[in-house]
């Protein structure tokens, strides 16, 4: 049995880390912050692996399947007779997996910002705020019941607010914190209501009775001619959809790369953003009963990843590019869910999704880190003010490939495995599904080898002066790390460790249908270097091409044409134009329209208040006969 | 038996003590320094607040006039704690003000009111109670004695209070009339579904919601709450809410308990009404005061839905959100009383760059503000949520619906102080406040509050189980 102090420990140690450096950080251990941080965080890390191995190769199987084992359970308060709120740490496949997966990228994270943070004013404050999302992820993913989540949740919108404001003396990076918490809370209000009508259907807010409730076939009222169920499972989703940056409520996770970069890498990559994933993954017995809820994960997930690798191909900052990539994988990771059902087999969209979370947090986070590292040295987002960046930092070159190649879906990097499991349940359950899927690898692959060769090659770098290179030992430490998990992750035998109804799945690779994805990925990636690759080889090989015929400025001049033709005129116009149009039109424009109405409805009603009291008793005998009236002849 | 009545009376006795005590001293001497005065009352209010914890008695006195339990003596424990906070909190402004006692005394008065409202057996002695607590109030909005908007508050405070009395007396004497009792125990059994009764309980509903600003009852409410010192104003907002709210929903449950299909959709409707307007209101309000007065609206509103289940899971998250209601908005009224006392300034506008003139009241604000707008983790978050959540079983969805989006919107508003506050910058902000004690204690207990209410269960199990 798992030792439960040790679970325990897992989160408290983030907390304890955030309750030191936030009192005493500033004045008195500043200098040791980073190593308080990263101290609490390595412990921690190294429960979860233990707590991981004991779970899933000592005791966590009865008969062959993975049980859910309530470590320990306090009731934190009775509500009423019947309901109690709990506060405690479940384990199952998703949630271990999960714990081992957050600490570690959080420990990557800390160590990386050792360097990268280095030297700046609130040091010890940034460690104190990782250390509280941490804590919170921690607590969100090992809850035991819904009311629990929720809170952790908003902790973790909380405390997520705070880093992406982290320069909060930069104008933007206070609009964009502010637009992730206000369109995060907007979506979770939908997760609020979603909760009450839950457990108002299931009489209890506890996860397991409330899964064991209402997966079983049973007869539910509707509301509007749709089942409460549906009802009460899409609010939640709602709110799953605003945390993981679904379409439309996507809006926030661009603009909230103002945060410091290590923060994009553990908050943006692996962690917040999959929370929503893993509400639907911990609810999903009763999103596979309900096939209309389904239904809507499945397409707002594919919507996602569509809408995003289009967008993503038009980007210039690199940390943007990164932002649609991570909704348009998360999307991938929804629809997965969407297509899969809760038993056997054909759970195996369930699987590859989890295995698709697992293996894109490595990858994701080192890209983000990489992109750190490049940030740290050029001192600037836009893709323009780089090139030719191999020579300078060999390192961060080869790990941003490996995350690309592996993030592309070739083989043997993690991404090809993870990816192909979810194709393959696609391809089983819904062809439309798998079309759209495997165009948007294809696409993917584009513009993450368009990011890559844009930063490393393309040009000649010119760097002046001082520079520092990749950085420390600090920042290259998790590069080396994640690079590794990047390639080896995705031979983990993971069918047999997470599936949705804990029982081990038969997987093999199909060569035959690992083709047409692959042939994708890699044709998107020799048209990214055809394009992007280089600036002065380019016109050489078109020379050799036609003969010689043109001249090297003329043929510049072609190549130009080309790029901006394919980018500027076809990607751009065509599609990222009207897409950008209907991402800042329609879906801000409805957001604002709210707004803007209120304040009009209010501006109107402002005459009934003029202050006179005899208008006032008016108002007040009028209403008390209107109510009576109502209520008399009414009802 | 003499002991019984005692501490069955001992909340009341302590404060006829501390009155007389006032009168004494106030007749006696002529010149009393308000310092040394002042420190002798926050004192005693707050002994008297410490020892409501340690006495209860369950009984009947007055032939069933006068009730006490434990979950009476909690509620005026409530008050106790709101009226030592605001005193503490009027430190400065009463300072300098000539007449201490006889403010202390109106409050006092007005508190013993409400005590008797909340342990009324009978309707009769619950009116008297209101009234007692509602006239000296109109005196005490008029405590700013040199500006006309002060006494234009208690003007309009009196007369729109008159008003609503008269419909509430109306409504007790049909009452009266139709069953020949006036007793809470006796009349849930002689009430009966008739139009008659209805009415009688729609009028008996507008003169509760009157004291509690529940729309369409409410238009007094921002135009007394800006006109009135902001001791008075939290007062209003605070304390007389509470006390009505506890009242209120006693009388609901067990006197109408008959008519239970009728009154939960009255006060549903009343409830979304509150909701809906307090909120729009505020949205575009430029004076703090005002804004705190129309979301304290809003805040009613959430109460009732609570309130409209017509369950004792509601009558829980009732009294535990009044508990976080109560620290929440005396936080706010607290940081803004001082700045208002100091400096004059009571628009929103200026308290741009309020952090860096004064972090301290910057950042108490702002976790009031969020506790109201209902974040998690402050207190207000699980006040609310178990107020829905207590809601939600008898209500028709598209309440709490309605309800949680209100939510959003009420955010809006209070986050955009918080904005201001933070990251606008200002030519002329506050100056630098020097906070004394008082305030600074005052506002401990209320961060603390809003901190732990919602993070310990302890207070909701105790409240559970008291109930």
């Amino acid at each position: 049995m798992n030792n439960h102090i040790n679970i325990a420990l897992i989160p408290l140690l983030p907390l304890a880390s955030f309750v030191i450096l936030g009192l005493f950080g500033r004045k008195y251990i500043k200098t040791f912050s980073g190593v308080i941080g990263v101290g609490s965080l390595l412990i921690s890390a190294l429960l979860s692996l233990q707590t991981a191995y004991q779970y899933f190769f000592v005791d966590g199987k009865l008969n062959g399947v993975y049980q859910k084992v309530i470590a320990f359970k306090y009731t934190w308060l009775s509500f009423s007779d019947s309901v109690s709120i709990d506060m405690g740490a479940l384990l199952d496949p998703i949630s271990v997996m999960m714990l081992v997966l957050v600490t570690f990228v959080s420990l990557m994270v800390h160590i990386f910002s050792l360097g990268y943070m280095k030297g700046e004013e609130r040091y010890s404050t940034y460690y104190a705020f990782l250390g509280l999302f941490t804590f919170s992820m921690l607590g969100l993913v090992l809850s035991t019941n819904i009311f629990q989540i929720y809170m952790f949740w908003e902790l973790v919108g909380v405390s997520s607010f705070l880093l992406i404001g982290y320069y909060f003396d930069k104008p933007s990076a206070v609009a964009a914190s502010k637009k992730a918490f206000i369109v995060t809370r907007f979506a979770d209000l939908g997760f609020l209501i979603g909760i009450l009508v839950l457990s108002f259907q299931a009489h209890t807010l506890d996860f397991q009775t409330l899964i064991d409730t209402l997966s079983k076939p049973q007869t539910i009222g509707s509301f509007m001619g749709v089942s409460i169920l549906t009802w009460g499972l899409t609010l939640v989703f709602m709110g799953g959809a605003g945390k993981s940056a679904m379409f439309p409520l996507h809006i926030w996770l661009p603009d909230a790369m103002e945060g410091p970069t290590p923060v994009s890498a553990l908050i943006h990559a692996a962690t917040m953003v999959v929370a929503g994933v893993y509400l639907v993954a911990r609810l999903f017995p009763v999103f596979s009963v309900d096939e209309a809820a389904l239904t809507i994960v499945t397409y707002v997930g594919l919507i996602s990843a569509l809408f995003a690798a289009v967008i993503a191909c038009t980007q210039t900052d690199i940390k943007r590019v990164l932002a649609y990539s991570t909704m348009s994988q998360i999307g991938y990771m929804m629809f997965a869910l969407g297509v899969s059902k809760y038993n056997g087999e054909e759970g195996l969209g369930f699987m590859g999704s989890m295995f698709h979370l697992f293996t894109h947090a490595f990858f994701k986070s080192l890209l983000f880190l990489c992109a750190g590292a490049v940030i740290h040295l050029v001192h600037s987002n836009e893709m323009k003010d780089m090139g030719g960046l191999r020579k300078y930092m060999p390192l961060t070159n080869a790990a941003f490939l490996i995350a690309c190649l592996a993030i592309a879906g070739v083989p043997p990097f993690a991404g090809f495995f993870s990816k192909e499991e979810i194709l393959l349940a696609a391809f089983h359950s819904n062809k439309l599904v798998y079309g759209v899927a495997l165009f948007t690898s294809g696409l993917t692959a584009f513009y993450m080898f368009r990011l890559y060769f844009s930063i490393f090659w393309n040009k000649e770098a010119h760097l002046h002066g001082e520079h520092h290179g990749e950085g420390s030992f600090a920042m290259k430490l998790p590069l080396v790390l994640l690079a590794i998990l990047s390639v080896g992750a995705g031979f983990i035998p993971f069918a047999s460790f997470v599936t949705a109804d804990g029982a081990a799945l038969e997987t093999h690779i199909d060569y035959a249908f690992s083709a047409a994805p692959v042939f994708f990925g890699v044709t998107g990636i020799l048209l990214a270097a055809y394009l992007y690759k280089t600036e002065n080889a380019r016109p050489q090989n078109i020379a050799n091409t036609f003969g010689g015929l043109y001249q090297s400025a003329y043929k510049k001049f072609y190549i130009d044409e080309i790029y901006l033709f394919i980018t500027k005129k076809i990607v751009f116009n065509c599609i990222g134009r009207p897409a950008a149009w209907i991402d800042k039109n329609i879906i801000n424009g409805t957001i604002n329209l709210f707004g803007n109405t209120t304040v009009k409805l209010s501006e109107s009603v402002k005459t009934i208040q003029s202050g006179k009291v005899q208008s006032y008793a008016l108002y007040f005998i009028s209403g008390a006969l209107l109510l009576a009236a109502l209520i008399i002849y009414a009802l | 038996m003499f002991s019984n009545f005692i501490l069955s009376l001992q909340h009341e006795l302590w404060l006829f003590a501390l009155i007389m005590l006032l009168l004494c001293i106030k007749l006696g001497s002529s010149e009393i320094k308000p310092a040394p005065l002042l420190l002798g009352i926050n004192i005693l209010l707050g002994l008297n607040f410490v020892s409501g914890f340690f006495f209860h008695h369950s009984g009947s006195l007055f032939s069933e006039m006068f009730i006490s339990n434990e979950l009476k003596d909690f509620q005026k424990n409530i008050l106790n704690l709101g009226v030592l906070l605001i005193s503490l909190q009027s430190f400065v402004w009463l300072k300098s003000h000539q007449h201490i006692i006889e403010f202390y005394v109106l409050l006092l008065s007005s508190l013993m009111g409400m005590f008797f409202m909340i342990s009324a057996g009978n309707i009769l002695m619950l009116y008297i109670g209101l009234e007692l607590s509602t006239i000296p109030l109109a005196a005490a909005a008029n405590f700013n004695l040199d500006k006309r908007v002060s006494s234009e508050a208690a003007f309009k405070f009196i007369i729109s209070s008159a008003l609503s009395s008269g419909v509430l007396l109306l409504g007790i004497s049909f009452l009266y009339g139709a069953t020949g009792t006036l007793q809470l125990t006796e009349l849930s059994h002689l009430i009966h579904n008739t139009t008659f009764l209805v009415f009688t309980l729609i009028l008996i509903i507008a003169g509760f919601g009157f004291k509690i600003s529940a729309v369409p009852f409410h238009l007094w409410t921002a135009d007394v709450y800006e006109g009135s010192p902001v001791a008075v104003t939290s007062f209003l907002s605070v304390i007389s809410k509470a006390a009505v709210i506890f009242v209120f929903t006693k009388t609901l449950l067990t006197a109408f308990d008959p008519l239970q299909s009728v009154w939960p959709t009255i006060i549903s409707l009343l409830a979304l009404l509150t909701i809906i307007t307090g909120n729009v209101f505020a949205i575009r309000q430029q004076n703090i005061k005002r804004l705190l007065a129309f979301s304290s609206i809003a805040q009613v509103g959430f109460i009732l839905i609570a309130i409209s289940s017509n369950t004792v899971t509601g009558s829980i998250a009732t009294v535990y959100f009044v508990l976080i209601y109560l620290f929440s908005n005396l936080a706010a009224f607290g940081v803004v009383s001082l700045i208002s006392a100091v400096t004059g300034k009571e628009n929103i506008n200026d308290y741009k760059e309020l952090r860096k003139t004064n972090p301290m009241l910057c950042w108490v604000l702002t976790i009031a503000l969020f506790s109201l707008a209902g974040v998690p983790p402050t207190a207000g978050f699980f006040g609310k949520f178990f107020l829905l959540m207590s809601g939600a079983p008898n209500n028709n969805f598209a309440v709490i619906v309605i309800a949680a989006l209100n939510m959003m919107v009420s955010m809006y508003y209070y986050l955009r102080v918080v904005k201001i506050m933070f990251m606008d910058k200002n030519e002329n902000p506050v100056e630098d406040i020097k906070i004394p004690w008082y305030s600074s204690f005052a506002l401990i207990i209320c961060v603390a509050g809003i901190v732990l209410t919602g993070i310990l269960s302890g207070s909701y199990n105790y409240i559970f189980s008291i109930h």
